[in-house]
């Protein structure tokens, strides 16, 4: 996050608190669950996504104390360690959760594990069973630091209440700062319950262990400048690092000056406008043909804010080979971690792009843009979302419902302004297909840990951080049923998240990858699924359902429309759809499944019908075989 | 593959010890030897890991050590000019028999007997991670009962220190603070 945004976060202190950050009152004794709350106040937060228990009681009590706190009671803790990591995402500001010991603990992990992998600064508070009772395997007790160590940046085991005040302060400077990440607090029952004099540290945070970078060393710039003064054919390749560091102005000004295009991670969505002539979308397994195509071509590649996925890199062995590559991040461990690069530069990325800036001078090279648009135009053809009225790709099955042409439309019909938080799946890479994004922090999905049932409840939180917004829950009919639930929590507190149910009654993208490479044995991927409709209006939501595409529009707007708490539109789509482009997982990255161009598709669906023709003649008892054939044949595969 | 030498300065805060350990686990990285003890500072340890690997792998170490926040310091002293020791106890069979020649290698490679038995000798043997390995080849025939290597610990030499001057320990936490395990 930018340090404007750390400013704001300490500005937005509350005036209620009884140690104003400046210092100068009184020290006064309070509870371990008051300095608690106290601690909160003081970095800026005003909203707490929990769930009551045993060992972290004290703390409930204490919150009745502190109405400037608004706790969120979720109907599960995964529900709240991820609205606090939607709730991070959408504003770059901490979010927090809070869960009693061993369950209640235990839940939280996956939004934990996720936040970790996406680095977003949430801090997590477990109550812990007294201290004494610590290593007696007492009830409902876990070794919850153990169990979280290697999924947060850091984490703590308050042992005394002396303590407690440093250990908050310094759990919401580590989460936020750097590379930004998941920090746990653990606090026995009885530090909570304990009395002390409570004064609020004002002296900097010394922490002799950590210190992030800012500025990148000149003689690293200069030797990054040369390689861009001297590349024919450059790309960018912009992460999620560019709108937490906020530099996003800064990466538009390099990109235009030194006429680079850029391609985007998952989550570099946002990073520029994908309106933006330079942005050429997404990279990766099921990025743009001409984006990764480009990518291999190259001969510098400028990854800024990304760490080299094997979803964006696919082979290491044979990625961007013939390029010089330069790699800006922030954490110094992601420098040569999967990919050697020629130049890496370890700073803040406003910092080091500012630095860039001044010095940077490259001459255009219009024939590396008009390859790309060769690649950009063969992937035109085989479009298959089109304008209702254009002729269709003739891929499209008639009459059917694409969830590809669901988020189009949502895009079109949102004008493109929402903030929208997706789950995993197929839907999640439609969403990243064809939902265009133009601002930082509006599009949240789960990229690095790709966790079913992040959608609703990271939503609810998104929208609650900024309630200004318009927030979209994109989700699955499989990961949706992993955390409806939350369902309740968006009804309690009217929070006003619209759910766009993408069900294609099966968990899509394995059954992709059943029908790719496993030869189309569909095991435990069909779904029996509730009639979601019915399912939100047991908990008073209004709902619609979609099956053509003619409906959306409609849909769309009567969602909008409402305002006082969720609602949900279940969108019956086509059960077969793949994802293209795709490459498969260790593939090349220009070694992709397409979908074929129309001339393409008619000529295999000839040759099909020829081939048929003669198997009948031959035998009869081909039948099986052949039906599946023609179902994986649908779409051209 | 090279040996390589890292020594970190961590502070003394409780879990430390398991975070670099579940750092080696977690990326596997094969350590040859760990050795953690106190330092002239009461607030800090100092761990000695020994890896065989390349460079590269080393500085991946390195890089991940520092993401750690109790880690204060690390340094790759294999790049260093710097004293390297190791300790091992050896318990020898050793009976009126043969101890004599054992007691000869022993003078020899300057380590000392430090307990004697009818049927063995404990040997204390101190030096280069070569002089206990050959130590060791010589005396397997009397037989070795049994032995402990302490792994290796090493300094800089001269003004080569590993830095610690922006530490200053926490008012509050000194008095939470344990040791690293
Ligand atoms: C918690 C979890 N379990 C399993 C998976 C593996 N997985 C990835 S996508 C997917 C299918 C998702 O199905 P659905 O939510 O219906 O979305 P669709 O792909 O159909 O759009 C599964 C099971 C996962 N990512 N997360
Ligand atoms: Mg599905």
């Amino acid at each position: 996050m930018s340090d404007e945004d750390a400013a704001t976060n300490r500005e937005a202190v509350n005036p209620e608190a009884v140690n104003p950050p400046d210092g100068g009152a009184d020290a006064v004794v309070l509870t371990g669950a008051e300095i608690v709350c106290e601690c909160l106040l003081h970095e800026g937060v005003d909203i707490v996504f929990g769930y009551p228990g045993g060992a972290i009681l004290p703390t409930y009590d204490a919150l009745t104390k502190y109405p400037q706190l608004h706790h969120v009671l979720t109907r599960h803790e995964q529900g709240a360690s991820h609205m606090a990591d939607g709730y991070a995402r959408a504003t770059g500001k901490v979010g927090v959760a809070m869960a009693t010991s061993g369950p209640g603990a235990t839940n939280l992990v996956t939004g934990i594990a996720t936040a970790m992998m996406d680095s977003s600064p949430i801090v997590c508070i477990t109550g812990q069973v007294p201290t004494g009772a610590i290593g007696s395997d007492a009830f409902q007790e876990t070794d919850v630091t153990g169990i979280t160590l290697p999924i947060t940046k850091h984490n703590y085991l308050v042992t005394s209440i002396d303590e407690l005040p440093e250990v908050m302060r310094e759990a919401f400077h580590i989460a936020r700062t750097g590379r930004p990440g998941p920090v746990l607090v653990d606090i026995p029952k009885d530090v909570q319950i304990q009395e002390a004099e409570f004064v609020y540290p004002t002296e900097p945070i010394q922490l002799a262990g950590y210190s992030p970078p800012k500025t990148a060393r000149a003689r690293q710039v200069a030797a990054a400048l040369e390689l861009i003064r001297k590349s024919k054919r450059p790309i960018i390749l912009a992460g999620h690092g560019i709108s937490m560091a906020g530099a996003n102005e800064e990466l538009a000004q390099l990109a235009e000056k030194a006429q680079i295009p850029i391609a985007l991670t998952l989550l570099g969505k946002g990073a520029i406008s994908e309106q933006h002539p330079l942005c050429l979308g997404m990279m990766g397994m099921h990025g743009g043909a001409e984006v990764n195509h480009a990518i291999q071509q190259a001969d510098l590649l400028i990854a800024l804010g990304m760490r080299f996925d094997d979803r964006v890199t696919g082979n290491l062995a044979t990625y961007a080979r013939g390029s010089r590559k330069i790699h800006v991040d922030i954490d110094p461990s992601e420098i040569n971690k999967n990919v050697t690069v020629d130049v890496g530069i370890v700073g803040d990325l406003g910092e080091v792009l500012r630095q860039l800036l001044d010095r940077v001078e490259r001459r255009p090279n219009k024939a590396w843009f008009d390859r790309i648009a060769e690649w950009r135009a063969d992937s035109e053809l085989r479009e298959i979302v089109r304008p209702a009225e254009a002729p269709q790709h003739p891929a499209v099955p008639e009459g059917k419902l694409l969830g590809a042409q669901v988020i189009r439309d949502l895009f079109e019909f949102t004008a493109g302004g929402a903030i929208t938080v997706t789950d995993v799946g197929q839907h999640q890479m439609w969403e990243a297909q064809y939902y265009q994004h133009e601002r930082p922090h509006s599009l949240i999905t789960s990229g690095g840990l790709g966790t079913m049932g992040f959608g609703l409840p990271a939503a609810i939180g998104a929208k609650m951080s900024r309630p200004d917004q318009e927030v979209w829950a994109i989700v699955g009919d499989g990961g949706f049923q992993m955390t409806m639930m939350e369902l309740a929590t968006a009804v309690q507190e009217r929070v006003n998240v619209h759910i766009a149910i993408i069900n294609n009654g099966f968990l899509g993208m394995v059954r992709q990858w059943q029908e790719f490479f496993y030869e189309e044995r569909y095991n435990q991927t069909p779904m029996v699924n509730p009639d979601f409709c019915k399912l939100a209006e047991a908990y008073g939501i209004p709902t619609v359902r979609v099956t053509e595409r003619g409906q959306i529009e409609e849909a769309v707007n009567a969602s909008r429309a409402q305002t006082g708490g969720p609602t949900l539109i279940d969108f019956v789509v086509e059960k077969e759809e793949i994802v293209f482009p795709m490459v498969p997982a260790g593939a090349d990255l220009d070694d992709m499944i397409r979908r074929p161009t129309p001339a393409e598709f008619e000529r295999q669906q000839r040759e099909r019908a020829a081939a048929a023709e003669v198997a009948e003649a031959e035998t009869t008892e081909l039948e099986a075989p052949a039906a599946a054939a023609a179902l994986g044949s649908r779409f051209g595969v | 593959m090279a040996k390589h030498i890292l020594a970190a300065l961590v502070e003394n805060r409780p879990g430390v010890l398991a975070r670099v350990a579940n750092l080696f686990r977690r990326r596997s990285f094969n350590i040859d030897s760990l050795s953690v003890g106190r330092t002239q500072r009461d607030e800090m340890s100092r761990m000695t890991i020994v890896m065989e690997s390349d460079s590269a792998e080393a500085d991946r170490l390195v890089k991940n050590l520092y993401k750690l926040v109790d880690v204060v310091h690390v340094d790759h002293l294999h790049s260093q000019p710097s004293v390297v020791r190791e300790m091992a106890l050896v318990k020898v069979r050793a009976t009126s028999d043969n101890r004599r020649e054992v007691i000869q290698l022993c003078d020899i490679f300057r380590a000392r007997i430090i307990d004697v038995s009818a049927e063995s000798l404990v040997v204390e043997i101190t030096g280069e991670e070569e002089k206990l390995e050959n130590f060791t080849e010589l005396v397997r025939p009397f037989g070795i009962v049994e032995m402990v290597r302490t792994g290796m610990i090493a300094l800089g030499r001269g003004g080569h220190t590993l830095k610690d001057e922006g530490f200053k320990p926490n008012r509050s936490r000194a008095a939470a603070r344990s040791n690293v395990l």
